[in-house]
């Protein structure tokens, strides 16, 4: 199974004359049009006058190009391998550059919106290295997407990149994901270093802080490590202080500890030192190396094989499940972690990269499972095999 | 790969450029030395790597670099977080000072029909009721109970033997009871008894009160009969069968046991254990005597050395590991509460280790004369004619005039072992505390020499032994780290 393509690129028509970028939200071509952004998703041929009449001026198709007959003013031309797609789906398109970008997919639990390509850290593993461009018009475009996603949304996330690098115009956009979206919880994705900074915790503060959250990476309690694992010096202890500025203000934090050949060899003692210094985490997340971006460049510092930590990560696991830290295990599959672990493995956080092998066919777990990623040129554990319970099949 | 900076860019660079956080230590053995942070998270170093840690003579990759990051004892000179992370944990671990005062202990009557040659209260006979709390004292000192800060109080009623003067301890419960759900107020009851005149009735009272027993258990019937005479010799019988009434009426948990060492017990720690094993009580507290009351007079206490006692001690915990080994989940007591101190940041209320010292602000105590005493070891004193404890008296007494009497102040300001000798450079001092009254009643003085102290050695023996055990791992480790988190 490949990855989802959430960027690429695609043939357009007419959209060019509208602006360098378009914002699209698909949406069923026999409902007439509630918005400027929608755009009817067009599946069969039929659907061409349907949305027509419905009072559609653009559309995205995701036919074949065969199939497609009669125009719109406006239109994005997908393929049949877009299927996925579906309605309530948000799309960027830049018609000069033929690009698009998925922002949103209803189908998947998992949303989060790029805040920026920017960082202050240059992490050995970043899946998603940083670029240093003005890009802050992205913080607009999510500001538009808001208005358009469902009222039931239940999780929005946020990335980067650094999201916290413009804090005054991020912050504001996590109110406005609060007021538009009432039941929803923001996730951010940042290091931390922002809360260092008194002012940064206060605004943050002012958010519903029991639907916001943000998750920030602590490699190792030694400075000397944690820094050169995420390429800046000071940043432990901005990032510490951080965490003890966000919880002293009564907000979620959860840390998560990426599993490398730079972590792994004092995990142990990393969670010992998070369960008696900072006993009032909301959530540690262990992490399965993402294989892919800086991860590839510098596999052969980085790589360890999960057979090969298994038993430092079921130590560590029995550390922190004697905290009352909620603890989860990600991006591992079941198959390599000793029986201790598995009750802490949760499936991934983007359904992009629940995938599987094919050695996974026979294995009795698949459901439960949370693969491995399959956005790189993934290295595979060695311990890969199937979980078969004995006497299953009756 | 030049985009990437090497690991060296990140080390700290000369010593300059570091400092030590706030670190204590002690040796633990021959090139052994325990290293302590502010709030007692250890690091055991040999000799050569703790004086390479405090010459800052430490690098990544070393090994000790790493240790004592973990540790917080070292951090880079303009690192802020550090010593936030330290301030924030003493806080944690001193939050019980925000609600002075949860224990309240009545002494109702001074009699008893147990006549113990190492009774530390100086217990009078049977005949004569000059030494029964009047209803009118008990009830101002019920007054004084409930006007301290705390949501929950705990209510102990002590002797003598507390069953000879039950009826004031019904009125003083119904009386709680009633001023209790006006003031919103929780109360947990305790009779500390040797259980040899328990009736039925008095246990229906208890079930119907929510009244809890605390007992005395000293081992197996021959050293329990010895320590405790009474008449007809049958203290261990009349324990032994009370507890296990008072269990089929109140609730197993309701019931508890505590055992006082003598010279007689040195040499039986696995008998005492297997005892309260056989009894099925779920845990021990391995007690030595105090230097009150006849234990002084008929010089029990004088008996065995602290060293004595202290291989008592191990020799009675290692056999109690082994038990746990075997399945049995049965701590010691004493053990927990220190293994909880060392291993957590919980904070710890128990009132004989504390600093500020827990006299007055952990417990008071009325006495059945009226006098009021900072605790139930100064009100021992009294009895032996030293009334250095004594903060009022209960009929011309309020809360307040009692926790800020100018005595208490100096008393519990006088002894912080934050910055006592001895004490304030001392690893064990996070996991310790200031005990004034022993150290009064020993040395004549409320802080006392440490290197001349009992208490000291003792704490330092339990203190050091755990330690050990811990830094040696396997199921012994294990097993005592589950004591620090039940």
């Amino acid at each position: 199974m490949t990855p989802l393509p959430l960027t690429g690129r695609v043939e357009t028509r007419g959209l060019s004359a509208i602006s360098t970028r378009t914002l699209l939200r698909l949406a069923n071509p026999e409902a007439p049009p509630k918005s400027v952004y929608d755009a009817a998703l067009l599946r069969t041929p039929n659907d061409y006058s349907v949305a027509l009449s419905a009072g559609y001026g653009q559309a995205v198709s995701v036919m074949n190009p065969s199939d497609v007959v009669g125009t719109f003013d406006r239109v994005a031309l997908f393929g049949p391998k877009f299927r996925w797609l579906g309605n309530g789906d948000l799309l960027a398109i830049e018609p000069a550059l033929g690009r698009y970008r998925v922002l949103w997919r209803t189908a998947s639990r998992h949303n989060a919106f790029l805040v920026t390509d920017r960082c202050d850290h240059l992490c050995l593993m970043c899946s998603q290295p940083p670029k240093d461009v003005d890009d802050s018009w992205i913080i607009d475009e999510i500001g538009d997407c808001l208005s358009l996603l469902p009222a039931h949304t239940q999780t929005v996330g946020f990335t980067g990149g650094e999201p916290f690098l413009d804090w005054q115009r991020f912050i504001p956009l996590v109110d406005k994901a609060q007021q538009m979206l009432p039941s929803a919880s923001a996730h951010v994705l940042t290091n931390g270093r922002a809360f260092s900074r008194a002012e940064v915790v206060t605004a943050w503060s002012a958010l519903d802080r029991s639907r916001a959250s943000v998750g920030i990476p602590i490699y190792s309690a030694v400075d000397a490590i944690h820094n050169h694992i995420v390429q800046s010096q000071n940043a432990l202890d901005e990032t510490v202080l951080g965490i003890l500025r966000l919880k002293d203000r009564g907000n979620r934090v959860e840390v998560r500890i990426v599993l490398h050949q730079l972590t792994v060899p004092r995990l142990v003692e990393t969670c010992a030192w998070l369960a008696r210094n900072l006993p009032f985490l909301d959530h540690v997340a262990l992490m399965g190396m993402e294989d892919t971006g800086f991860a590839l460049a510098n596999h052969n510092v980085l790589w360890a094989d999960p057979v090969d930590y298994a038993q430092t990560l079921a130590s560590a696991v029995a550390i922190l499940a004697g905290t009352r830290i909620r603890l989860s295990v990600y991006n591992l599959p079941l198959c390599v972690l000793p029986d201790s672990v598995r009750p802490f493995a949760v499936q991934s956080i983007s359904d992009w990269k629940n995938a599987h092998h094919d050695l996974c066919a026979p294995c009795d777990e698949r459901g439960q499972c949370a693969g491995f990623f399959t956005s790189g040129k993934t290295k595979l554990s060695r311990g890969l095999s199937p979980i078969v319970r004995s006497g299953a099949g009756s | 790969m030049s985009r990437f900076l090497a690991p060296g860019i990140f080390h700290p660079g000369p010593s300059s450029h570091m400092q030590l956080l706030p670190l204590r230590f002690e040796r633990l053995g021959a090139d052994r030395i325990v290293a302590a942070n502010l709030v007692g998270d250890m690091l055991l170093l040999s000799d050569e790597e703790l004086r390479r840690l405090v010459a800052l003579d430490i690098h990544p990759g070393d090994g000790i670099y790493e240790r004592a990051c973990e540790k917080l004892l070292v951090c880079r000179s303009d690192d802020r977080a550090w010593l936030q992370v330290l301030a924030m944990r003493l806080r944690s671990r001193m939050a019980y000072l925000a609600f002075p005062t949860a224990l309240h202990i009545f002494v109702v009557t001074l009699r008893c029909e147990h006549s113990c040659p190492y009774c530390q209260v100086s217990r009078r006979s049977m005949d004569t009721e000059a030494f029964d709390m009047t209803e009118g004292y008990a009830m101002a000192a019920l007054d004084i109970a409930l006007s301290a800060p705390p949501s929950t109080i705990k209510i102990e009623f002590q002797g003598g033997e507390p069953l000879l003067n039950f009826g004031l301890i019904q009125s003083i419960v119904e009386a709680a009871e009633n001023k209790a759900v006006r003031r919103d107020k929780k109360i947990e009851f305790v009779i500390a008894t040797n259980l040899a005149l328990l009736t039925d009735e008095i246990l229906f009272y208890c079930r119907d009160h929510c009244i809890s027993i605390s007992t005395s258990l000293d081992g197996p019937a021959d050293l329990h009969n010895r320590n405790r005479p009474r008449p007809g010799g049958n203290s261990h019988l009349l324990a032994v069968s009370g507890i296990e009434r008072a269990r089929a009426v109140l609730g197993h948990d309701h019931v508890s046991a505590l055992m006082t060492t003598t010279e007689a017990s040195l040499d039986r720690p696995e008998e005492i254990i297997d005892e309260y094993i056989r009894q099925d009580l779920g845990g021990i507290f391995l007690r030595p005597l105090s230097p009150y009351g006849f234990a002084v007079k008929t010089r029990w206490f004088d008996k065995y050395s602290t060293s004595r006692w202290l291989a008592f001690y191990e020799r009675g915990l290692r056999h109690i590991l082994k038990l746990n080994r075997q399945g049995h989940f049965f701590p010691e007591f004493y053990a927990s509460l220190l293994l909880k101190r060392m291993l957590t940041d919980e904070p710890s209320g128990y009132v004989d280790l504390r600093s500020p010292a827990g006299i007055g602000l952990g417990a008071l105590v009325y006495n059945y004369d009226g006098r009021v005493f900072a605790s139930d070891e100064g009100r021992m004193l009294a009895e032996m004619g030293d009334d250095a404890f004594e903060l009022g008296h209960l009929r011309d007494t309020d809360y307040a005039s009692l926790v800020t009497s100018d005595r208490l102040v100096d008393l519990v300001g006088g002894t912080l072992s934050q910055c006592a000798p001895e004490c304030s450079s001392c690893a064990y001092e996070p996991h310790c505390g200031a005990d004034p009254v022993y150290h009064h009643a020993t040395q004549g003085d409320p802080v006392g020499i440490k290197p001349l102290s009992g208490f000291c050695a003792r704490q330092k023996g339990i203190l050091g032994l755990l330690l050990t055990i811990l830094d040696a791992g396997g199921e012994d480790a294990r097993v005592l780290q589950r004591w620090a988190t039940a």
